[in-house]
């Protein structure tokens, strides 16, 4: 679990360019991270390459914050 | 102007798109040359690209296929390592009058002129993206400004298309991505040498330049959209067509 946190954490604040102690689980990509629709997107692609998997649109489309990614992978 | 760049090209096996392959090489590119039916024809191009010195492989897609377009995306990649360019250049012609025109001539036009765009558009995005770079030049088509009559599905198509180019540019321009039009007028192809000396005649009538243009004249404004002469023109339908439309 945490393992999967952190991964997608370092994903995120490369990405997004944001300070490490704002990615908590409860954060929302646009509202917390200031990140645009394309960036979630770009974020989905990184996650799918990282993890060596593939997110259906109908997944991504309900990732939100970063537990929804993470939950999501973990669930897989 | 292109060098080590990598290109792909739909319908590249006739006509504009052919030319549109030849240039892009001419100036450096790699190219994977599109077909859907004529394979010898696709063949021949590679050659000849070959031959300036270029890279290049033939590929059968349908353009409106999403697994189709994957596939071939895929194996551009791999081959060349990165994907540079796409010209969505494919396209058909079921023209009929609007009274006589049949549902599956509607729908058939739009699949591959329109819809075809759209997916392989789609499909090139993510590596572009990751890129950080990438230009995007869709062959629309004069009429599909002015509008034709006995083309219903051919112009409405082709000004999807033009509308599709605006989206797209405005949606990629953040992540270094240029989408853009051209749009030819009467160009001498197979698709013109059919037409009769009297509708020929009355197609050089409205063209304030007096005549036909040329797969080269089309190929070279692509070849400049999608080199770093372009660089901050996006979004842009660009006529080819001897002044016809203003």
């Amino acid at each position: 679990m945490a393992d999967v946190f952190d991964r997608v954490k370092a994903i995120i604040v490369d990405r997004l360019d944001v300070d490490e102690s704002k990615v908590t689980m409860e954060a929302s990509f646009k509202d917390d991270l200031e990140a645009d629709s394309l960036d979630v997107v770009e974020l989905v692609m990184e996650l799918e390459d990282e993890f060596d998997m593939e997110i259906a649109d109908e997944e991504a489309e309900k990732i939100n914050t970063v537990g929804d990614a993470v939950n999501y992978i973990n669930s897989l | 102007m292109l060098q080590g760049k990598s290109a792909l090209v739909t319908g590249a096996s006739r006509g504009i798109g052919r030319e549109i392959a030849l240039e892009l090489a001419r100036q450096g590119a790699n190219v994977a040359v599109n077909f859907s039916g004529s394979e010898a024809k696709a063949q021949e191009v590679v050659d000849e690209i070959k031959a300036i010195g270029c890279n290049a492989f033939k590929v059968q897609a349908d353009v409106a296929n999403e697994a189709n377009v994957k596939e071939m995306i895929k194996e551009v990649i791999a081959q060349f390592g990165t994907l540079d360019i796409l010209v969505n250049n494919a396209g058909v012609t079921r023209d009929n009058l609007l009274m006589r025109m049949k549902e599956e001539e509607f729908d058939q036009v739009i699949n591959t002129n329109l819809k075809g765009v759209f997916v392989c558009t789609k499909a090139v995005t993510r590596q572009m993206m990751k890129q950080k770079s990438g230009q995007i030049i869709n062959v629309a088509s004069i009429v599909g400004v002015s509008g034709n009559p006995g083309q219903a599905n051919y112009v409405a198509a082709k000004a999807g298309v033009i509308g599709l180019t605006k989206t797209t540019a405005k949606e990629l321009a953040s992540r270094n991505i240029r989408v853009n039009a051209v749009a030819p007028g009467f160009i001498s192809t197979d698709m013109t040498d059919t037409l009769t000396e009297e509708q020929r005649e009355g197609m050089l009538d409205m063209i304030p330049l007096g005549k036909l243009g040329r797969p080269e004249e089309v190929a070279k404004v692509v070849r400049f959209l999608a080199s770093e002469d372009a660089s901050y023109i996006t979004g842009q339908t660009i006529h080819i067509d001897g002044g016809m439309v203003m």
